[in-house]
C-alpha cells in the first residue's frame, strides 16, 4: 500500500505488525487516545533495593524467554549498561529477547553474536550505528528492527504498543531507595531523559549504578517511587567515551559557507526576534551556524527564549552570556554540557516525552521556532533520510529529526550536496525518514532550496543576497559532479520499519543484495 | 600501449581510489572494490574500460580499490599507473592519449 511519502509498504509487514501506512503529519491531530500503564508489586517494607547483581536482578524480575528490555543511551558510545546486561542473559540461556533502546552504536558491537544465536530476535530503537546496523541491514536479526524517533518512542511505550517487561536503567548516582542522579558519580550524563519513559511505564525497573550514594540522593531525575531494584557494578560507562559527540569548531571551509548561509537565513526570516526559539545539532556546520547566528544576535539585540533538544558547548555559552533565557535539555554530548546542567539554573532536565512525544497535550518541539538538521539524503520531495545509507546499510538513527522537523515553524536541513561520491541531494531518498511535508529549506554548499509549499518563505527571501534556487537544480549539480547512481538493489525481506512518530509505517528497510558486476 | 611491469597509483584515502595494473594474458582483467559500488559499480567500470581504450591497453590485469573518487581521479590514477608501468615519464601525451 503506497503511503503519503509515495513508498509502497508490503501488505504481509501491516498484517505483521497490524501497523497502518504513515498517512501525513498531523493526520491523528485530535484523536483522544488512551495510554495504557503497567502493574507495581505494592511495597511496604521500607528496606534497601539494592541487589548482588545483574544476575539477581534479572532472577527477581522473573526473566524469561521472549521478554522485551529496555535501555538508555546516555552513556553514548561509553556504554556498558546494555552490554553486560544482554550477556547475562545470554548465559542464563534466555532466548528470543526484545531490545528496546532509546539508540544504539558501536558501543553495542560486542552483541552482535547474540542476534544470530537467537538471545535478542527483534530491536526497537532510534536507528542503529556500527556492526548491529550492519548485521541487521545483512539479515541476521529473525524479527524486526522498528526505527522510531524519540517522540515516537515515547508514544509506543505510553500507548502500551511496546510493553517493557523490565527496563534497565544505568544511573551515574543511586541510594538505596533508587533516587537517580545524572551528576556526581563516575560516568556522569548530564540527563536521563531518554530513561524517563521506561520508569514510568516498564513493568520493572531495574537502576544499574557504579556509585552508590547515601540516601537520599539529590537531586534525581528519577524519583525512587519508580525504582524496583538498584544493582552496583563496577563501571556503567567509559567517561572518555560519554561527551564525546560533539564536532570541534570546524576550519572546513565549505561547512563555514554553509553555515554561513544558514544563519543568514535565519537571520532574514521572520522567526528571528526577541524571544524565539531554537534547536540546532552537534555536527561542524550546525555549531558553527549557531556561532554565526550569535553575532547577529548582539548586533541586533536579539535573545534566545529557549533553546532545546541535545546540549552542547555553543548553546551552554550562550546561556551564560545572558543571549539565551532558558535550555531544555534531552541529552548532552560534551562535558561542557554535563557541568552546565548541573551547576545552571535555568539549563534544565526534561523528559524525552515532554521534550518530543506527539502523545501528550503537546511538547516542546512545537514551541520550536527554528530547528537546524543534518541528512544523510534529501530528495527532490523535500524527503530526507537519515537512518540508511546511500549503500543501503542502516547506519543512523532517527533521533529527534522528524519530531522537531514536524513541530518546528521553520525546519533548515544542512548538508553538502555530496559527501564523498555520494550526492546528499537526489531523486528519490534509500529511506524516507522525515518527511518533506515537515522540511521547508534545504542550506547546501551550491545554494539554498526553499520548499514551494512554503511561499512565504521564499517571498521573505527575495531580497537578500543569498543563492537561492531549487532543489531540482542543487540535485542537477550533484550528479553533474558525482554522475547519477543507480538503484541500490536489495533483497525481497524487509528486516527493519521506519515508524513514523505517530507509531503508522513511514518506509521499510530491506535485506541488502552483495554487490556483483553484471556481464 | 603494452604493460610491461606492475605498477600502482592512488591511495585508499577517501574520495581517492588505488590502481594496479599487470601484465594480462591476453585480456582486459578487471576487479574492483568500492565503497560505492552499489551506486557507482558500473560507472567505474565503464570509465575503466574507456580510460584503457583511449590509453591502447587491451592487455592487463587492473585492479581498483574505490573509496569513492569521482570519475576523473578514476582516470587520473589509471593513466597514472598504465605510464608508470611503461617506464614512461616524459613525453606524455597531455590532452591526447591523456584526457
Amino acid at each position: 500500500m503506497i503511503n503519503a511519502v509515495g513508498r509502497d509498504i508490503p501488505e504481509e509487514i501491516l498484517k505483521q505488525t497490524g501497523k497502518e501506512v504513515f498517512q501525513g503529519s498531523h493526520h491523528f491531530d485530535g484523536a483522544e487516545v488512551r495510554t495504557e500503564s503497567h502493574h507495581i508489586k505494592i511495597r511496604n517494607d521500607g528496606g534497601s533495593k539494592v541487589l548482588p547483581s545483574i544476575h539477581d536482578a534479572l532472577v527477581k524480575c522473573g526473566i524469561h524467554d521472549g521478554m522485551t528490555l529496555s535501555f538508555h543511551h546516555h552513556f553514548r558510545n561509553g556504554d556498558r549498561v546494555l552490554n553486560m546486561v544482554i550477556e547475562e542473559c545470554h548465559n542464563m540461556g534466555i532466548r528470543n529477547l526484545t531490545i528496546a533502546a532509546s539508540s544504539m552504536g558501536p558501543q553495542n558491537d560486542p552483541i552482535v553474536p547474540y542476534l544470530d544465536d537467537g538471545t535478542i530476535t527483534n530491536i526497537r530503537s532510534s536507528g542503529v550505528r556500527g556492526k548491529i546496523g550492519k548485521a541487521i541491514s545483512e539479515g541476521h536479526l529473525q524479527g524486526l528492527a522498528i526505527m522510531a524517533s524519540h517522540g515516537g518512542r515515547v508514544r509506543a511505550i505510553k500507548s502500551g504498543e511496546v510493553k517493557i517487561d523490565i527496563a534497565f536503567i544505568g544511573a551515574p548516582t543511586a541510594d538505596d531507595y533508587g533516587n537517580l542522579g545524572a551528576n556526581g558519580g563516575r560516568a556522569d550524563c548530564g540527563v536521563l531523559s531518554y530513561a524517563a519513559p521506561d520508569a514510568l511505564h516498564a513493568e520493572k525497573v531495574v537502576a544499574i549504578t557504579d556509585t552508590l550514594v547515601p540516601f537520599p540522593n539529590f537531586p534525581q531525575q528519577i524519583k525512587g517511587i519508580y525504582v524496583d531494584y538498584v544493582v552496583a557494578v563496577d563501571s556503567i560507562g567509559d567517561p572518555t567515551k560519554i561527551a564525546s559527540g560533539a564536532a570541534k569548531p570546524t576550519t572546513d571551509q565549505r561547512k563555514l559557507l554553509m553555515a554561513k548561509y544558514c544563519s543568514d537565513f535565519v537571520a532574514a526570516s521572520p522567526y528571528f526576534k526577541e524571544g524565539f526559539t531554537y534547536q540546532t545539532g552537534v555536527g561542524g556546520a550546525s555549531i558553527a551556524s549557531t556561532k554565526f547566528l550569535a553575532d547577529e544576535m548582539r548586533n541586533r539585540n536579539i535573545h534566545m527564549a529557549l533553546g532545546i533538544g541535545g546540549m552542547a558547548k555553543p548553546m551552554c555559552d550562550l546561556l551564560n552570556e545572558g543571549l539565551i533565557r532558558e535550555l531544555v535539555d534531552t541529552q548532552d554530548f560534551d562535558l561542557e554540557a554535563v557541568r552546565s546542567v548541573a551547576e545552571n539554573p535555568h539549563h534544565h532536565f526534561i523528559m524525552a516525552g515532554e521534550y518530543a512525544s506527539p502523545l501528550t497535550k503537546e511538547s516542546y518541539v512545537n514551541r520550536l521556532d527554528i530547528v537546524i538538521l543534518g541528512a544523510l539524503e534529501v530528495d527532490t520531495h523535500f524527503n530526507v533520510n537519515v537512518v540508511v545509507g546511500s549503500d543501503g546499510y542502516i547506519t543512523g538513527a532517527q533521533g529527534g529529526h522528524p519530531d522537531t522537523a514536524c513541530g518546528a515553524k521553520c525546519t533548515i536541513i544542512i548538508a553538502p550536496i555530496m559527501q564523498g561520491r555520494i550526492p546528499t541531494i537526489c531523486d528519490d531518498c534509500t529511506t524516507v525518514t522525515t518527511p518533506g511535508e515537515d522540511v521547508d529549506v534545504v542550506v547546501t554548499d551550491y545554494g539554498i532550496a526553499i520548499n514551494p509549499k512554503r511561499q512565504d518563505l521564499i517571498e521573505a527571501m527575495k531580497d537578500t543576497d543569498l543563492p537561492i534556487t531549487t532543489i531540482e537544480h542543487l540535485r542537477d549539480i550533484a550528479y553533474s559532479i558525482t554522475g547519477k547512481p543507480e538503484k541500490v538493489q536489495f533483497e525481497d525481506r524487509v528486516v527493519g520499519i521506519i515508524e513514523a512518530r505517530d507509531g503508522t509505517i513511514m518506509d521499510v528497510v530491506r535485506q541488502v543484495k552483495p554487490f556483483s558486476l553484471e556481464d | 600501449m603494452e604493460i610491461k611491469k606492475p605498477a600502482i597509483a592512488g591511495t585508499v584515502e577517501s574520495s581517492d581510489c588505488l590502481v594496479s595494473v599487470e601484465p594480462g594474458d591476453g585480456k582486459i582483467d578487471f576487479s574492483l572494490e568500492s565503497s560505492v559500488a552499489n551506486q557507482f559499480g558500473h560507472q567505474i567500470r565503464k570509465v575503466t574500460f574507456e580510460t584503457l581504450e583511449r590509453l591502447g591497453v587491451d592487455n592487463v590485469k587492473i585492479s581498483i580499490v574505490d573509496k569513492g573518487a569521482l570519475d576523473c581521479t578514476i582516470k587520473a590514477r589509471i593513466e597514472g599507473a598504465v605510464y608508470r608501468s611503461a617506464d614512461q615519464y616524459k613525453d606524455l601525451p597531455w590532452g591526447g592519449a591523456i584526457q
